[in-house]
């Protein structure tokens, strides 16, 4: 019992057993089987898979650096891996034999012996705590019916139903294939070949943490690359298809994943790279920063060209498709940076962003369309509205904050989220219909033209977006590094002393949500024009939330992160469709996770030097 | 910066008749006090007896129920804080409240506040009177920084200065404001024996070098009796004593409040 109670052990059990919850949980929710249906290597692994397999070997892996203050030894760690692997197993291994025909019984068995046992287990606690012992038997007779209920009621649905997916839907054939890794119908050999294979990968796991420090990475960045590379095949396929030629193309994919050879040559290269950079990277990055500040400019300078190119270039670059999604990228980096003004600097939780989209993308709509609802068929085009829309949303988000400001956090994000809910809810009334169309819509809206063009493709469009964000990240950067902007994080900081110093707070918050309304209404503008037609569906709270998820995850006030946490949150959805259905549970468990371990975001806000600019030497932090 | 010369006989802040209630309890009750101007003066009482509250109201953060608080010769109860604090009055916190996820420079810039005439639109345009005051804002919070002894700690985040260095920079934040008054809450709350004896001076100078009347809330009855040139005394909101600090140390009521009644006794039966 002793080896049980020890440090090690309880490490090995938590983990083993939540890589295994989550395996099962990924299950039961139908996570693996979709991305089973994504081959990240050709014939060799699929995306459900690696996701069961990455569970074991991150697991092992944090075993093992819990476990290194204990200078254990590689064979213990070893062993570790082996039992956080096996661990991982097990629940999907009971669930798998539950849902087999010969073992069927064994969820039966399992099923009527629950109640009594756990009736049990609590009555012998209580009889040992010296507890009456009439009292003990009552205590015991009431818990065994009770759950006793519960679980009989489940055997007799399983009983006449025979299947376990009557109650968990997605535990199906399907899921056995994946899990089994094509074993179904050899149960035993399929429960081997999955404890394998998770012993396998929690012993990687394990050996990784005693790889040396520029190997691991080495090889960490090359299984990334190669892993990014094989999961956003069709992506990747879709760009090198506007470079390379088919015969090229169709060595490195069959269809839209990657081929094994390709895959092996890709991993090797980018490990040699990836350990040539651990080596050297130092010495390259030691010599910039010794380098002369003049040198050192110069080398900023063309950074930027190149990144200013590749952003001119990108629809080329990228092609069709995948400039459809830049475009809704840019689109919300766009709301991204708007909604950033409210609650990065001002501190005002806004959740009723979408009412700026919407009344923006319903503006344009209406001024534009050459469709029954157009209201100027066609005197006023895109570039004459887009102002109009950004002065409609700006009012609306004026109108909007006069009643809310004197409320502070919690009651401004209810009161606000229902502002949201009033807007999506009057673009589908009776009442708003003769002007915007109700449930329909209104469609036949005219794509933007430019110097006599019509802008119809999503790589054109592209460059209205990135003007649009430039622009706003421009004013942005402006107003964070001005007497505007200080008021707001004053107001952020503690409202209360920020009028003790003489801030008209009211004033200074109007502003900022009047601002931070205006991109919203752009973004909704430029979505409009984009889709051609206009419906309420396409305004509803998990827009607010989105912009909201991507500023928190991104890092809030901090205008790179807005972009990073744009193309993580929309843009991947995007191009792996199998994640869109567990978009919101994925960003649930990514916020969660982003909280406990990064609260500031992927890319933190960076704080305004103004010392360092005067030339005044920094002191040392700990003079005091 | 500096403004006036020391007139004793003008008072700068003066209430009639002041009131605050909250609900049933009377925090400052019927309240008649002067401050006068050039002075350095001190708000005691024992816990309870309304000084904070006595702040509150005067930078606004209260309304008055009742009287009148005049500054300058002018009424400012009714007024917000934050037209208070642009007529002329700063105040410190007695638990520390600094912008904390500013830079210290910063803090000190937002309390130029009410000098600064720049606009979203000129920051957005980057026009050059915009861009003048920004430097000169700059220039004028490191100056301030400097005088409070914290040149060089400017960019960093304000809730990484240390204990003294935060009480500090809040002076210096309060100074932007270029005040004729300013209420410090117990300035010297939590600090060592050098630290106190620094700030003693620090306050000292504040008033001999830019000119400026300083109020203060202290229970460190060292520093008030050696820097203070008139002293209030409060008890369950209400004064009951005013004066020298001569005056105050020897008062029964005084003695009675602080250490109770048969020590007050005690008191004036040692003196005669």
């Amino acid at each position: 019992m002793d080896i049980l109670r020890s440090e090690r052990s309880r490490i090995v059990v938590s983990l083993g057993l939540l890589s295994g919850a989550f395996i099962l949980f990924a299950g039961a929710v139908g996570m693996i089987e979709a991305f089973h249906e994504r081959e990240v290597v050709d014939k060799f692994i699929s995306l459900g898979q690696l996701l069961m397999l990455l569970a074991p070997f991150a697991v092992g892996f944090v075993a093992a650096s819990r476990m290194a203050h204990t200078d254990a030894s590689a064979l213990t760690l070893l062993v570790c891996g082996a039992g956080v692997g096996i661990l991982t197993a097990i629940p999907t291994v009971i669930l798998l034999l539950f849902n087999s025909e010969e073992f069927r019984f064994l969820l039966d068995l399992t099923l009527k012996l629950l109640p009594l046992a756990v009736a049990s287990y609590f009555a012998w606690q209580r009889y040992r705590a010296g507890a009456d012992p009439r009292l003990v038997a009552g205590a015991w007779l009431a818990i065994a019916v009770l759950i006793g209920i519960v679980t009989y009621s489940f055997a007799l649905v399983f009983e006449i139903k025979g299947e376990l997916r009557t109650v968990l839907v997605n535990i199906n054939r399907d899921w056995v294939d994946v899990v089994t890794f094509d074993h179904r119908k050899e149960l035993m050999t399929g429960i081997l070949t999955l404890c394998l294979a998770t012993v396998a990968s929690g012993c990687v796991g394990a050996i990784f943490h005693l790889i040396p420090d520029a190997p691991r990475r080495a090889l960490l960045y090359g299984l990334g690359v190669t892993f990014l590379v094989g999961a956003f095949g069709e992506t990747v396929r879709l760009i090198l298809q506007e470079h390379l030629d088919r015969d090229t193309l169709k060595e490195i994919f069959r269809r839209d994943t990657l081929r094994q050879n390709a895959a092996l040559a890709l991993f090797v290269v980018s490990t040699v790279t990836g350990f040539l950079w651990a080596m050297f990277g130092q010495n390259l990055r030691h010599g910039i920063s010794t380098m002369e500040y003049s040198q050192r400019r110069v080398l900023n300078g063309i950074g930027m060209l190149l990144f200013v190119a590749i952003l001119l270039s990108l629809p080329w670059l990228i092609g069709r498709t995948l400039s459809d999604v830049a475009v809704t990228i840019g689109i919300f980096v766009l709301m991204g940076l708007g909604l950033n003004i409210a609650i990065g600097l001002a501190g005002l939780l806004d959740l009723g962003y979408v009412t700026n989209y919407a009344v923006g993308a319903y503006i344009l709509a209406v001024l534009t369309s050459i469709g029954p609802l157009g209201l100027l068929k066609g005197t006023f085009n895109f570039w004459t509205v887009i102002p109009v829309a950004l002065l409609a949303a700006m009012t609306a988000g004026f109108i909007f904050a006069m009643p809310v400001l004197r409320m502070r956090g919690d009651y401004l994000a209810i009161a606000t989220l229902g502002f949201g809910e009033i807007i999506g809810k009057l673009a589908i009334s009776d009442w708003l219909k003769p002007l915007i169309g109700g449930a329909q819509g209104v469609q036949a809206i005219p794509k933007p033209v430019f110097l006599g063009a019509e802008l119809k493709n999503p790589e054109q469009l592209y460059y209205i977006v990135l003007v649009a964000c430039l622009v706003t990240l421009f004013v942005s950067i402006r107003l964070n590094n001005s007497r505007t902007g200080r008021q707001w994080m004053a107001i952020r900081e503690d409202e209360d002393v920020a009028t003790a110093m003489g801030i008209d707070t009211a004033r200074a918050k109007l502003l900022a949500f009047t601002l931070s309304a205006a991109t919203g209404g752009v973004a909704g503008a430029i979505f409009a024009a984009k889709v051609g037609t206009v419906f309420p569906n396409s305004f509803t709270v998990f827009i607010s939330i989105n912009v909201l998820s991507l500023i928190i995850v991104g890092g809030i006030a901090s205008n790179p992160g807005i972009v990073v946490g744009a193309i993580v949150l929309i843009g991947m959805p995007e191009l792996l469709r199998e994640f869109s259905d567990f978009r919101f549970m994925m960003y649930g468990a990514l916020l969660i996770l982003m909280m406990i371990k990064r609260p500031q975001g992927f890319i933190p806000s960076k704080i305004v030097t103004h010392e360092v600019r005067q030339g005044v030497k920094l002191k040392p932090a700990a003079a005091e | 910066m500096a403004e006036t010369g020391r007139n004793g006989t003008s008072r700068i802040l003066e209430a009639k008749g002041m009131t605050k209630r909250f609900s049933g309890l009377v925090a400052v009750d019927n309240l008649d006090f002067y401050i006068p101007e050039g002075a350095i003066a001190s708000i005691i009482g024992p816990n309870g007896a309304g000084k904070t509250t006595f702040f509150n109201c005067i930078t606004g953060f209260y309304q008055i129920d009742d009287g009148e608080i005049l500054f300058d010769g002018a009424r400012i109860n009714g007024r917000s804080p934050d037209q208070i604090t642009r007529s002329g009055i700063s105040r410190t916190f007695q638990n520390i409240r600094l912008f904390n996820n500013m830079s210290a420079i910063e803090n000190v810039m937002v309390g130029q506040e009410p000098h600064l005439k720049s606009t979203w639109i000129g920051a957005i345009l980057g026009l050059p009177f915009t861009r003048e005051e920004d430097v000169m804002s700059e220039d004028r919070a490191s100056e301030l920084l400097r005088f409070v002894g914290l040149a060089g700690k400017g960019d960093m985040l304000s809730k990484n200065l240390s204990y003294g260095d935060q009480r500090r920079l809040e002076i210096a934040r309060a100074l932007a404001n270029k005040p004729k008054l300013v209420l410090l809450d117990e300035p010297t709350a939590g600090m060592n024996p050098r630290e106190t004896i620094e700030t003693t001076d620090f306050i000292r100078r504040l008033r001999d070098e830019l000119g400026i009347t300083v109020v203060l809330i202290e229970h460190d009855m060292r520093v008030v009796m050696e820097i203070s040139e008139h002293i209030t005394v409060l008890d369950y909101g209400r004064k009951i004593a005013e004066g020298l600090p001569s005056e105050i140390q020897t008062n029964p009521d005084v003695i009675e409040a602080y250490l109770g009644r048969g020590a007050a006794a005690s008191a004036t039966a040692s003196e005669t």
